[in-house]
């Protein structure tokens, strides 16, 4: 009686508004909730002990915390800085193919097909110290007789993931270039090449400010990506060796599933998120400058 | 300033030749018109002149300079492109003074001869802005703009009034000529558009299929067309053409209709010779509604019927019956003529062109 009186725009709506907040609000509620608890999995009681904001000031407080999330930033950093010189030169080179630039890019989208987990264990494997690929042909080469510990040094460590992630992402930002490289337009570069540029200055002047934003969507799209690193991580090295490659997601990850401190865990994702935000705001800053300075009309 | 020599200049892609060994002396300070229809090679030997294409073959002088090899930067040359090719993230002052900052010119100076460039252009008011803001016509004045503050040696325009609107165009051709008669410039400007040419240029080119039909002035190809294709090209509405054959002293059409030999080509035609024959509409017209050339002698009239009249006011363009085709004819002091009415038409034969009819070309030449 009383449903028929509801309009059918709302009505319509209904199951959706339902199954969302059946998967997505109430989840998050009730993470968000756990959050001002002492939750652990192991005592269940304790999700309805109210705590306020200890777990936060715990993690505030926590020196661990902050290395994790200091070495997620570095880490961050030097893989989208990495991917993204390495993907803009790549798209440069498939832009000058007059052949077989179809197969180019389908083959520069391979390592995007092959699932995180995938490449982790390949990278584990290649950068073993034993049996890996690299040490082997490095020593075939005559370039060292040392078996380098590439997964148990902690500066090593944190490297080879960075080779892994570069490895599986680079050809995102590469395939986002090369999409802008193809849609520009040819007459502003051969007008710089008659206004006096060499090759470099045109590419400065002329190519990079239209290229800029198409930069931009890839960074803010790998940033969220990379910020939530978690699986390449926890496959090559588990946060070791003595957590020298301890990000935030494995930390988080740790707290949550190994230490069962649900509520702890929470708190460190919610602050988490707060990362990501931030660089997803100061990527979106960038495109938006970047458009209305080539005067986009998208 | 410099004069631009081509010499059996050769375009090739892969297999496809696309322009034949061209020559062309462009003087110093003269103002060449590259024309023809589109796929006729011209914007393609403009690009090599500007080095944005490889040279297939011969050799193209700038100055006293080969510059075959050499690559755009070094020729001294601005371009003017179809799509103005502003650069977009640049204000329009930025625009027109890249390629004096790229030179490594000191600000001050950048800031002059843009500001002299803008004066000179009527974009004073617009340096800040940024391409996007600005409409058709005051793009390809910045285009303009931006090639004319490096004062270099050759100006290359590339069909640059081809994306505005009629008004703007005339307005555009207008600031082109005075630019040139200010600049004393060499400029050569390709387009598909033979008023274009004919207006600003102090000769033209006729270019069709990678070959040069002819070199002329504007006065020249139009009066003395060299063959049948340039005569079609150039002059709007088009020469009226058909294919005569020569029989007992007259010019047959193939319907059988019948017009005497003009008397400048009495004395050379023999009979059953094959000609096609063209007159402009200038010279056929309905009689005394023309400028006759004042050769009473030379002009036959025939009573033809009227198929559609289009009145541009001063003038009326008259498309009549003749040879199972519309001749059309150009009507001064227009009076209206119904259709289907015959009325007597003069042809006014002293200006009457005659083309070889396999080769094309022109028989006075």
């Amino acid at each position: 009686m009383k449903l028929s009186r509801l309009s059918a725009p709302v009505l319509l709506l209904f199951p959706a508004f339902l199954v969302l907040a059946a998967v997505v609000v109430v989840p998050l509620a009730l993470s968000f909730y756990s959050s001002f608890t002492p939750f652990r999995l192991t005592k269940p009681e304790s999700l309805y002990v109210f705590i306020g904001l200890r777990n936060y000031i715990t993690v505030i407080s926590s020196w661990d915390f902050w290395v994790a999330f200091g070495r997620t930033v570095l880490f961050l950093t030097i893989a989208l800085n990495a991917e993204m010189l390495l993907g803009l030169g790549l798209a440069l080179l498939v832009s000058k193919a007059v052949r077989g630039q179809r197969l180019l890019r389908t083959l520069m989208m391979f390592p995007m097909m092959f699932s995180p987990v995938l490449v982790g264990f390949q990278f584990k494997f290649l950068f073993n110290d034993n049996i890996g690929l690299i040490n082997n042909a490095l020593q075939s080469l005559g370039l060292t007789d040392q078996a380098i510990p590439w997964l148990i040094n902690g500066n090593l460590a944190l490297f080879s993931i960075t080779v892994a992630e570069v490895w599986s992402s680079t050809s995102v930002f590469a395939i986002l270039i090369l999409a802008g490289l193809l849609a520009m337009p040819r007459d502003p570069i051969e007008a710089a090449h008659v206004d006096g540029c060499t090759p470099l200055q045109t590419f400065r002047y002329v190519t990079w400010p239209y290229l800029m934003p198409f930069a931009f969507i890839a960074m803010t799209i790998r940033s969220l990506d990379v910020a939530r690193a978690y699986d390449i991580v926890k496959i090559m090295t588990d946060g070791g060796p003595a957590k020298r490659t301890e990000l935030l997601w494995t930390l988080v990850g740790r707290t949550a599933y190994g230490d069962a401190r649900m509520g702890m865990a929470n708190a460190m994702a919610y602050f988490a998120i707060v990362l990501s935000i931030l660089f997803t705001v100061y990527f979106f800053r960038k495109l938006a400058a970047a458009r209305q300075q080539i005067g986009a009309e998208w | 300033m410099a004069p631009v020599s081509l010499k059996k200049l050769v375009k090739r892609y892969g297999a496809l030749e696309v322009v034949h060994g061209i020559d062309l002396e462009v003087k110093d300070r003269e103002f060449v018109a590259l024309v023809g229809p589109s796929g006729c090679g011209k914007s393609t030997t403009l690009r090599m002149i500007a080095g944005l294409e490889d040279v297939s073959g011969g050799t193209i002088e700038i100055g006293d300079n080969v510059v075959n090899d050499l690559p755009p930067r070094a020729r001294n040359i601005s371009m003017v492109f179809q799509s103005y090719a502003l650069y977009p993230h640049m204000t329009v002052g930025e625009n027109m003074g890249f390629s004096l900052k790229i030179a490594g010119r000191p600000p001050e100076e950048i800031k002059e001869k843009v500001a002299d460039a803008a004066a000179i252009l009527d974009l004073t008011h617009l340096l800040e802005r940024r391409p996007s803001q600005l409409s058709g016509g005051q793009r390809q004045r910045v285009a303009m703009g931006r090639a004319i503050v490096r004062r270099p040696d050759v100006f290359l325009f590339d069909e640059p009034l081809s994306n505005l609107d009629a008004k703007l165009r005339t307005q555009v051709r207008t600031e082109i000529k005075k630019l040139h008669a200010r600049m004393q410039a060499t400029m050569i400007y390709v387009t598909h558009d033979q008023v274009e040419a004919m207006t600003l240029s102090d000769r033209i080119v006729i270019m069709r299929d990678g070959h040069i039909e002819q070199v002329g002035t504007p006065e020249e190809v139009f009066n003395r067309p060299l063959t049948k294709f340039v005569a079609g090209f150039i002059g709007s509405p088009p020469m009226n053409m058909d294919d005569v054959t020569v029989a007992d002293g007259k010019l047959v059409f193939a319907s059988g209709a019948t017009l005497p030999i003009p008397p400048k080509f009495r004395q050379s035609l023999t009979s059953g010779q094959k000609l096609t024959f063209g007159l402009r509409p200038d010279d056929f017209f309905p009689t005394g509604h023309g400028l006759n050339s004042g050769d009473a002698e030379a002009v036959a009239e025939l009573e033809l019927p009227v198929s559609i009249t289009e009145p541009l006011g001063n003038e009326t363009l008259v498309f009549v019956g003749f040879n199972g085709r519309d001749w059309v004819s150009r009507m001064l002091n227009p009076r209206p003529l119904p259709s289907g009415q015959s009325i007597k038409m003069s042809f006014d034969l002293s200006q009457a062109h005659l083309f070889d009819l396999t080769t094309g070309k022109s028989l006075v030449a």
